[in-house]
């Protein structure tokens, strides 16, 4: 075996350290470009594109705030993605728990009802898919989304939870069973708790691709007054392709908040979306 | 009476904890999906359901001007597409992922800047790229200029033939941190004593990674890879921003889902036939044909490895 001289090893480490460095480059610098050019006006972004804006005010954000509706995109952004995660734990979690904790005749074969849709986009189904949510009138309602959201989400949670709950000890619903809880009041006071990181992971893998979803709100929503960030934008953008400015600040008001988020908890965030990689 | 009432004692909480997930999961995506194979087989008046037609609406995409032409022609394109993004990842991305399992200081910082565009919408990533794209006033154009390579400087949204590679540049752009994120937490749950018995037997850092690291990594990369071939066939974000639903210029950023758009939906800028519910719902089978083969594999890989666990 070949021993490295020090300077050898040093040389290596150098040349890993610039590759690794071009490449965070290549993945950062659009990101920040967006974040600087956010802050200049439309002649200056022509003339300075790199360097820093001549001033940080807060104008052409205020502009876009209240020119595109921002708020109420921001709103509808939440709490369609709110209430989606609720509805996907409130629904996910129990079904996971029955198929993971007790044996009945159809378990295997609800199981793999469940795991059919694991890899298989919604998309694809957006033909009846849109008829449905026509017919039962929730066209341009939040509803649409929300239903549609936790649907997809559903085979991805409940594959991951039931796996969260099979790893607890049989002992804890037994003492449970002694101590007179119901089957109810053991899942609820008892095992749901204990799988706490199992929800959190649930919540980011779905709540990522939901809050940037363009598709569904496309589709779905014809008025503004339901419209999300994306498509707010989207429409947004398209009206103003010219004033640059308007559409830098826009783009970085819209990633502001994921990306805040993101800063603040990335490690969280990494483990999340790895660890509930199957879904697409 | 009395028997129901036992049955809803035994199995009454199963009853409750079962249907909410059931009822959404079937009504809003099992039968969806399911159902849209039938659409494929009867004829349709706008969205009213006419007679059976067989594999009338098949023939339509696969043979019949301009359905065949867009179908294959966008056929190619998302394999194109895949094949692109998968040789991007696994050989760049897999790089990546090997160095940085190192773990040296500062590393961390990479492992998330790498990650970063993945938060952001498609939207945005599609209106920043278009803007630092602009052969006059983007960033790109004017970085080349100031280096003195105006030669390069092209419209390269706006030709055929480099609009498509550009598409899928900007999509591996956003979607690189996944792979590269899955591949290193595979390299680093490899146990340390398998390299040092390579290093011990004399093995270079090549054969180590070629002969312990790769054969170890496979089942991350078959995963990954039936991942990405599933999110390539339906991709529709970029190209509906960067290039509108007919995939300008001419038809040659065109998917399969921005084909399946116009024919179900229709865009008055192609000024085709919309709502063709029926033709459309064909495409839409065909894809779910496409992606349901591939992703058996996946949903077959899941389990097995979830009984490992």
């Amino acid at each position: 075996m070949a021993a490295s001289s020090p300077a050898s090893r040093a040389f290596t480490r150098v040349v890993v350290y610039l590759i690794l460095g071009t490449m965070a480059a290549v993945f950062l610098y659009p990101v920040v470009l967006m974040l600087l050019t956010a802050f200049k006006t439309t002649p200056e972004i022509f003339r300075n594109p790199f360097g820093l804006p001549a001033s940080w005010g807060l104008e052409t954000f205020a502009n876009v705030w209240r020119r595109a509706n921002f708020g109420l995109y921001l709103r509808n952004s939440l709490l369609i993605t709110g209430a989606s995660a609720l509805l996907l734990l409130a629904t996910a979690a129990p079904a996971a728990y029955a198929l993971a904790r007790y044996t009945f005749r159809l378990r295997g074969a609800l199981f793999l009802f469940f795991l059919a849709g694991i890899m298989i986009p919604i998309r694809l189904g957006i033909l009846p898919l849109y008829l449905l949510m026509r017919d039962l009138n929730l066209i341009d309602s939040p509803l649409a989304l929300i239903l549609t959201y936790t649907a997809s989400g559903m085979p991805m949670s409940v594959f991951l939870l039931s796996v969260f709950f099979r790893n607890l000890p049989r002992e804890l619903e037994d003492a449970a069973r002694i101590d007179g809880c119901t089957e109810a009041q053991t899942f609820w006071r008892i095992m749901l708790p204990l799988v706490r990181p199992g929800l959190a992971t649930v919540v980011i893998v779905n709540v990522v691709p939901w809050w940037n979803d363009f598709f569904f709100p496309l589709l779905f929503l014809t008025s503004d007054t339901w419209k999300t960030i994306p498509l707010g934008m989207q429409v947004f953008f398209g009206q103003h392709l010219v004033d640059w400015s308007l559409v830098f600040s826009g783009m970085t008001l819209a990633s502001l908040p994921l990306l805040i988020i993101y800063l603040l908890m990335s490690r969280q965030f990494i483990a999340g979306l790895t660890a509930g990689a199957v879904k697409g | 009476m009395r028997d129901a009432r036992r049955w809803w004692g035994k199995h009454g909480h199963l009853f409750v904890f079962l249907t909410p997930a059931l009822l959404i999961y079937g009504l809003f995506m099992a039968y969806p999906l399911v159902s849209s194979l039938t659409y494929s087989l009867y004829e349709w008046d706008g969205y009213v359901r006419k007679g059976f037609t067989g594999l009338a609406n098949f023939a339509t995409v696969l043979t019949r001007w301009p359905y065949q032409e867009r179908f294959w022609g966008a056929l190619s394109h998302n394999a194109l597409f895949f094949v692109l993004t998968f040789a991007i990842q696994t050989t760049l991305g897999l790089f990546v992922a090997v160095l940085l399992a190192r773990k040296w200081r500062g590393f961390a910082f990479f492992q998330a800047a790498y990650f970063l565009p993945h938060t952001l919408s498609l939207v945005v990533v599609g209106f920043l790229w278009r803007m630092l794209l602009n052969p006059t006033w983007g960033a790109v154009a004017q970085g080349l200029r100031r280096v003195g390579l105006d030669g390069w400087v092209q419209p390269w949204l706006g030709q055929s033939d480099s609009a498509l590679v550009t598409i899928i540049l900007v999509n591996a752009w956003a979607w690189l941190g996944f792979p590269i994120l899955v591949y290193l937490a595979a390299v680093q749950a490899i146990p340390r004593e398998f390299h040092e018995a390579a290093v011990v037997d004399g093995a270079s850092p090549w054969q180590d990674f070629r002969f312990v690291t790769f054969p170890l990594l496979l089942p991350s990369i078959a995963m990954v890879t039936i991942l990405t071939f599933i999110w390539d066939f339906n991709a529709f974000e970029l190209v509906f921003v960067m290039q509108g639903a007919s995939g300008s210029p001419n038809y040659a950023t065109d998917l399969l889902a921005t084909f399946f758009y116009r024919t179900a939906f229709g865009d008055p800028t192609t000024g085709g036939e919309p709502g063709q519910i029926g033709v459309a719902a064909a495409i839409g089978v065909l894809m779910l044909v496409i992606i349901g083969i591939v992703s058996a594999f996946g949903v077959r890989f899941t389990t097995r490895s979830q009984t490992e666990f």
